[in-house]
C-alpha cells in the first residue's frame, strides 16, 4: 500500500461558533484562499460541536472571546489540537502559522506530489486487466477479490493518460485531463467508437506497442552492433516513441523518463504476467 | 442539527482545468454567505491519501459538492473506498457550469441528486463492498 495513505496531514478549522466573533467575509475569503492555494483543507463552522481530524493535527483559527479557545467544542485529542487567535493576523501570517504548525507536528508538506492518477469507473470496468498489463509503472494492482484498482497512485506519470487510451470500455478517468471522456465527462457512443479506434492505433505498427518497441529496438541494436551507429539506434527509438506520444497523448517528459529499451521490455513482460495471473485467478474464482 | 446539505468545495489546486474565475467566485460567495462549509485544496489528493474526511462526508447525509464532473467525483470517492450515496449527493461541475448557478445551488438548501446511476442497482458495486 502506498505511503500516501499513512502520512499525517494538517487540517484547519475556522471556528466561528459559540465563544467567538465571526470574521469579516473579506478576511475569511483572503485567509481561506491563501490556505487552499498552499494545499490545506479548511472547514468553516458556525455552530455545534466540530468533528476532529483523524489523521493528524487540527489547527483551530478564530477570534476567541476573551482569548479563550473553544476547547470543549472540538472533538479532537488535546495532543494534536492547536488554537490560534487570528484577530490581529492577516492572510500571510495565518498561512505562516499553518506552515509552522505543519512543521512542528511532522505533517506532510502539501504540493510535493501532483495528484495525477487513474480513477476507475466501476460501472464500466469489466476487469479485463488491459490497464494492469499495459502500465510500466506498477500503478495498478488487484484487491483480494482480484478486482483491478489503482494502488500506487504516486507511481503514475503526471499528465500521462496512456492507460485510459487502451481501456476498451473508456472506464479509466484522469479528472485533471483536458477533455472528455477521460476527464470524467459522460461517455458517448461516439467516444466508444473513438476509444476502440484508439486501441487499434495504440497497437502501433501491428499488434502491440511493446512488440513494436521490441522490434524497433532489435533492429536498432542490430544496426548498432553492425554499424556502431549509436545515433541511428537512438533515432529509431525516438521515432517509435514519438509515434506513441502522438497517438496516446503521452507527454514528452514521460517518454524521456522511460528506462532503457531492455528495461522497458522487462517491465512490460512483468506487467503482462501480473495481468495474466490476475485474470487466471479471476477465472478460478468464477469456476470454483 | 441542520437539515441543510453539507457543502464541500474543491479548489482543484494542482491543475488549471477549472477556470480560476469560477473557483474564486464560488469560494467568495461561500465565504460571504456565512454558511458552514468544507473547502479542500484537491479532492483527488485526498482520495489518493484515503483521507478519513471523505468517509465522514460520504456517510454524513446530504451533501453538495462543487468540483468537476459527477462521474469523476463519484469514482474519486469510490476509489478511496467511500462510496457516495446516490440519493443524497449533488455535484456541481465548476468546469462547465456558471458561477452564479453553482453558488446559488450550493446555498439554496435543496438537494437534487445527480450522481450517475450504478450499472446494476441490485448488486453492490466493488467500491461498496467491505474491505
Amino acid at each position: 500500500m502506498s505511503a500516501l495513505t499513512e502520512q499525517p496531514t494538517l487540517r484547519i478549522l475556522f471556528y466561528e461558533g459559540e465563544g467567538s466573533t465571526p470574521l469579516e467575509p473579506a478576511k475569511r475569503y483572503d485567509a481561506m484562499t491563501a490556505l487552499l492555494e498552499n494545499g490545506y483543507a479548511v472547514t468553516r463552522t458556525g455552530s455545534g460541536k466540530v468533528a476532529g481530524h483523524e489523521r493528524g493535527p487540527l489547527l483551530v483559527l478564530g477570534r476567541f472571546d476573551s482569548g479563550n479557545p473553544p476547547v470543549d467544542n472540538v472533538d479532537q485529542d488535546q495532543a494534536s489540537l492547536r488554537f490560534q487567535d487570528v484577530s490581529e493576523l492577516g492572510p500571510s501570517e495565518i498561512l505562516a502559522k499553518a506552515e509552522s504548525t505543519r512543521d512542528e507536528t511532522g505533517s506532510v508538506k502539501p504540493g510535493e506530489w501532483k495528484p495525477w492518477f487513474p480513477v476507475i469507473d466501476y460501472d464500466r470496468c469489466t476487469n479485463c486487466m488491459q490497464c494492469l498489463s499495459f502500465c510500466l509503472f506498477n500503478v495498478y494492482g488487484v484487491d483480494e477479490e482480484n478486482r483491478i484498482q489503482a494502488q500506487n497512485h504516486d507511481n503514475c506519470k503526471t499528465n500521462c493518460p496512456a492507460c485510459s487510451r487502451v481501456c476498451p470500455e473508456a472506464a479509466i478517468m484522469f479528472p485533471k485531463y483536458k477533455s472528455g471522456p477521460i476527464n470524467g465527462d459522460v461517455v458517448t457512443a461516439a467516444d466508444m467508437g473513438q476509444e476502440k479506434m484508439k486501441v487499434d492505433i495504440s497497437a502501433l505498427l501491428g499488434g502491440d506497442v511493446y512488440a513494436a518497441l521490441r522490434s524497433r529496438t532489435t533492429q536498432a541494436q542490430e544496426r548498432f552492433s553492425k554499424e556502431r551507429d549509436e545515433k541511428q539506434a537512438l533515432n529509431e527509438r525516438q521515432k517509435c516513441l514519438t509515434k506513441l506520444a502522438q497517438n496516446a497523448d503521452i507527454p514528452k517528459e514521460v517518454l524521456l523518463s522511460l528506462p532503457s529499451p531492455d528495461e522497458i521490455l522487462r517491465k512490460a513482460e512483468e506487467a503482462k504476467a501480473r495481468g495474466a495471473a490476475a485474470l487466471a485467478r479471476q477465472n478460478q474464482m468464477k469456476n470454483a | 442539527m441542520s437539515d441543510s446539505p453539507r457543502i464541500l468545495y474543491c479548489h482543484c489546486n494542482y491543475a488549471q482545468v477549472v477556470p480560476e474565475e469560477t473557483k474564486h467566485s464560488v469560494l467568495k460567495k461561500l465565504s460571504d454567505s456565512g454558511a458552514a462549509f468544507d473547502a479542500v485544496a484537491d479532492l483527488c489528493e485526498m482520495a489518493a491519501r484515503k483521507d478519513p474526511m471523505l468517509r465522514q462526508i460520504a456517510e454524513g447525509g446530504n451533501v453538495k459538492i462543487a468540483a468537476c464532473y459527477p462521474r469523476a467525483v463519484k469514482w474519486i470517492f469510490g476509489g478511496a473506498g467511500c462510496a457516495l450515496k446516490q440519493s443524497s449527493t449533488q455535484v456541481l461541475n465548476m468546469r462547465t457550469e456558471e458561477t452564479e448557478e453553482i453558488a446559488a445551488t450550493l446555498l439554496d438548501g435543496e438537494l437534487v441528486p445527480n450522481l450517475p446511476a450504478d450499472k446494476d442497482g441490485s448488486k453492490p458495486a466493488p467500491h461498496e463492498l467491505p474491505n
